[in-house]
């Protein structure tokens, strides 16, 4: 797994360092050897499924969980042996968990209350927190006559408060609605950058790990499928699982022989050793032609469309081709109808990838699924 | 989430307490029940089944113990018939006025249970209230003398009592009831008839079983309104407990039937819990 | 009648279950009604009409000396009963709702039997214990069987309530840098308010009214029921109507109380978890 993939990640010495982490309830194996260093500063966001034990980790890095196996390291300090409460770790979580009978105020003093902090420190660090977030009107309101998106602030302001060296937040902007979520996605960044705290942020959602994070650790039934900046992991997608989790994508199963990769209709070369071969190719990188004249390096194939889905600004264009081969493309919307089209593609473009990191359990669906079904 | 520490100090001290002042006398129960009482008065703490074998020679215990529980199943049944109709009405007809109701059953509890058994008495007497009025109203000549210090007295009573009880657990459970369930079996055609008997019913079951279970329960261990109400016919299980344990000075033998009581009390809870179980669909 | 829901085709149903509920209703407050009525009567208890209505009963009743010592005696108990129980019973409910344990199922069983038990097997339970150890039988004695028994209410309410109790919040305040201690009384007990208050205002009840335990448990000194219960081997009066009748009165301003503060405690709960 490569860790340094992040420019700025890999230069600074880590700040958490997650070492082969695991954890299981029971017999039922939730996290399976996480290894995932986090630098100072850093937006990292874990990404995976519903099931995947991404909350899990979090909890283990907040506290409430013990690891069953592994270590926590934040600098020179143990961190997986200390309650919650001695981490200088923070969370935001995901139903904000505002204290009902306390004021908005005295959630966000909570923590230095109980540190014992003097209360003219208080006083001030809790109206700079409030002005931050925006929400010093609301200091005396009690957390039910405020807004959901108004709580997610708080929520950040409580944690904030305290300083923390890193804050972990649990999908908090999974409760919000669609306008608001992309609201908060940009102020979540933009206070990120000005606080200067590392993020560790969860999230089910591809595109909001996408818009948000500095780099994504794809989480995968308990096991890290990629770590990598958003860039890179959707341009080069280390497993099938990552190229169908993050976009659209065209999987095509290939067989190498000689130097050829061959899919029928398709083949080009590639230097690569024989034997079975898996390749991700996005429907962006697929055009529409008419040129008779082949550039060197392209690909090319004939098909007829049997499936349009206008998407406003492009169109995913479903084409079958010859020998079964189904091809998503993804096209200027407002093409109008289309029938038989001649498709071209640089063999550059077609990224080699594993069929996936984590070890197949039976019972489980093949996991290369048909990828043009999902248009 | 919770330290190990945490734990302990929650469970530690209560753990302790119950250990000390519910499982420790339990456990001196069971060994009185094999114990004996010499001509001196004296406990003897040699072990033999001797207070059981007398409890199943000496016909006096076991029929008193099978009027108790008679009189017991009675109540049970009288609480139900109470209770149940209640609160089928609160949850299903009562409207707004439901929480107002709900607090109109529950406040008799707040009146001593002593209090409304000695309000009984002086109800049912021959010089009371009961009597003096239908005299003056000219139905009757003579006062009633089977209205008190009879089973008939103890049963009113105790069912008096334990309506409340029948009704609460019962209320809860019809309560629970998603009212959409009603509104499908009525859209399928059922009538209203119907979806009670197929629907409201059985998914009231658990709350039934554990009103019985408090009725019965609670009625065959009590000893106070047999002594005020019930005259010799009405002596209850119970009472013949409170004698051993008193002027008959025969605490082994007295708890050998309060063993008894305990045992049929808990498999009786076992069985209640197991109905409420296989009947709860939650 | 106006109060029934008027749809037609549940008129005849409801008609028999509204004349049953009257009737259940008549049933539970007859006594009652019987007992404050009859306070007031000069001939005494029954008698029908009641006549001659006077304060005679209640004149005597504040100059009974050992009424109001078995009054003081029983409010003590109460008091006492509802500390044992809810320094017993929360931390009960606490270990249920969070610790595992061996003999867990066990624990709880017993936690919660005298719930339903009748009192004469934890106090004749109790007093072999009690004669075992050679304690003295006294109002301390009375106090443990009180406090014994009634740690299952409290058990139970506390159970409920944390049942509803959002883990996050305990979590958050973790996270803030709060230790068990000062979470478990910033957060857990302020969002248990209702139920511990519940608890305790039924603990309190139970015991003052409670006299199948005390039986077997009293020793020199009387609380109110075994007071009532003394007097009433020896012949009905209508003083105890009379004490009876403000008894019911005060009760009755607790339920007001309590149900006006649940009420508002749970509109703010509700608001909460919008």
């Amino acid at each position: 797994m490569t860790m340094t993939s992040a420019a700025d990640a890999g230069s600074r010495a880590p700040l958490l360092s997650i070492r082969k982490v695991a954890k299981h309830f029971g017999r039922n194996v939730v996290l399976r050897d996480i290894s995932l260093d986090v630098a100072e500063g850093e937006f990292l966001t874990i990404l995976g499924e519903s099931g995947s034990g991404k909350t899990t980790l979090l909890r283990i890095i907040a506290g409430f969980e013990r690891a069953s196996a592994g270590e926590l390291w934040m600098g020179e300090e143990r961190l997986d042996r200390q309650p919650p409460y001695r981490r200088r770790v923070n969370t935001v979580f995901q139903n904000y968990a505002l204290f009902p009978h306390l004021t908005v105020e005295q959630n966000v003093a909570y923590g230095l209350r109980v540190a014992k902090r003097p209360e003219a420190e208080i006083a001030s660090r809790v109206e700079e927190a409030l002005d931050k977030v925006k929400m010093a009107a609301y200091a005396k309101s009690k957390p039910s006559r405020i807004s959901g998106g108004q709580q997610q602030r708080i929520a950040l302001a409580r944690a904030l408060v305290n300083r923390p060296r890193l804050l972990l937040l649990d999908e908090p902007l999974s409760a919000l609605d669609a306008n608001l979520r992309r609201q908060m996605q940009v102020e979540l960044k933009s206070l990120q950058r000005e606080v200067g705290i590392s993020f560790i942020f969860v999230t089910h959602d591809q595109e909001e790990a996408m818009v948000m994070s500095d780099r994504i650790a794809l989480l995968r039934s308990g096991e890290l499928e990629q770590v990598a900046t958003p860039r890179e992991i959707y341009g080069r997608p280390a497993t099938a699982y990552a190229a169908q989790f993050i976009g659209h994508t065209n999987l095509l199963k290939c067989e190498v022989r000689g130097g050829m990769v061959r899919c029928a209709p398709l083949s080009w070369s590639a230097a690569l050793p024989d034997g079975p071969a898996l390749f991700s190719l996005r429907p962006e990188n697929i055009r529409m032609t008419t040129a008779s004249t082949t550039i060197a390096g392209s690909v090319r194939v004939r098909g007829k469309v049997s499936h349009q889905a206008f998407h406003g600004a492009t169109e995913l264009i479903r084409v079958e081709c010859r020998d079964g081969l189904v091809l998503v493309v993804r096209t200027p919307g407002g093409g109008g109808a289309l029938d038989e089209v001649e498709l071209e593609f640089c063999s550059t473009d077609a990224v080699l990838v594993r069929e996936s990191l984590v070890r197949e359990s039976p019972g489980r669906e093949s996991l290369v699924r048909e990828s043009a079904e999902r248009i | 989430m919770f330290s190990r520490a945490y734990k302990a100090a929650v469970t530690l001290p209560p753990l302790v307490w119950v250990t000390v002042f519910l499982l420790v006398p339990y456990g001196l129960m069971f060994c009185y029940s094999f114990w004996s009482v010499s001509e001196s008065q004296t406990i003897v703490h040699s072990w033999n089944l001797a207070n059981y074998r007398q409890l199943l020679k000496v016909d006096v215990y076991w029929q008193t113990l099978l009027r108790s529980m008679w009189i017991a199943a009675r109540v049970t049944i009288f609480s139900l018939l109470m209770g149940y109709p209640l609160a089928y009405f609160l949850s299903f007809y009562a409207g707004r006025r439901k929480d107002l109701l709900y607090q109109l059953v529950i406040i008799p509890l707040w009146v001593s249970y002593l209090v409304r058994a000695y309000a009984w008495k002086t109800i049912l007497g021959s010089d009371g209230v009961l009597n003096t009025l239908l005299q003056y109203v000219h139905l009757t000549r003579h006062p009633l003398e089977f209205l008190l210090y009879s089973p008939f007295a103890v049963v009113l009573t105790l069912t008096h009592i334990y309506t409340p009880f029948a009704f609460l657990p019962i209320y809860a459970a019809l309560e629970h009831i998603p009212r959409n369930l009603v509104e499908a079996s009525h859209d399928l055609g059922a009538t209203p008839g119907q979806t009670f008997w197929k629907v409201i019913f059985p998914l009231s079951i658990p709350g039934v079983a554990a009103g019985a279970t408090f009725a019965f329960v609670l009625s065959l261990g009590d000893f106070l309104a047999p002594l005020l109400l019930g005259g010799p016919s009405g002596i209850m299980i119970s009472n013949v407990v409170v004698s051993l344990f008193g002027a008959a000075y025969n605490w082994p033998l007295g708890a050998a039937i309060s063993l008894c009581m305990l045992v049929l009390v808990v498999s009786l809870l076992f069985f209640s819990e197991r109905l409420e179980k296989k009947w709860s669909f939650s | 009648m106006e109060l029934l829901v008027s749809d037609a085709n549940f008129a005849s149903g409801s008609r028999w279950l509204l004349f049953h509920a009257v009737a259940v209703f008549a049933f539970l407050y007859l006594p009652i009604a019987v007992l404050i009525l009859y306070s007031f009567n000069r001939e005494g208890v029954g008698g029908f009409p009641p006549r001659h209505l006077t304060l005679d009963w209640y004149r005597t009743l504040f100059a009974d000396g050992p009424i109001w010592d078995s009054v003081l005696n029983s409010l003590q108990v109460a008091f006492a009963a509802m500390v044992i129980s809810l320094t017993f019973g929360v931390p009960a409910a606490l270990a249920l709702d969070r610790a595992q344990f061996p003999g867990k199922a066990v624990f709880r069983r017993l936690v919660l039997l005298p719930l339903i038990l009748p009192g004469i097997i934890t106090g004749l339970s109790l007093l072999m214990l009690f004669n075992g150890m050679g304690t003295k039988l006294s109002l301390m004695t009375i106090v443990l069987g009180h406090g014994t028994a009634l740690i299952s209410v409290a058990t139970t309410e506390v159970f409920a309530g944390l049942q509803k109790l959002d883990r996050a919040q305990e979590e958050a305040s973790l996270d803030l840098g709060a230790n068990y201690w000062q979470t478990f009384w910033r957060i857990t007990v302020p969002n248990l308010k209702l139920p511990i208050i519940g608890a305790a205002l039924l603990i309190f009840t139970l015991s003052m009214d409670e006299i199948a335990v005390s039986f077997f448990l009293i020793g020199r000194d009387n609380t109110l029921p075994l007071e009532i219960w003394g007097r009433l081997r020896r012949g009905i009066t209508p003083e105890i109507n009379a004490v009876s009748t403000i008894i019911f009165g005060f009760s009755l301003v607790a339920i007001v109380l309590w149900y006006r503060l649940r009420v508002r405690g749970e509109g703010a709960i509700e608001g909460g978890s919008k």
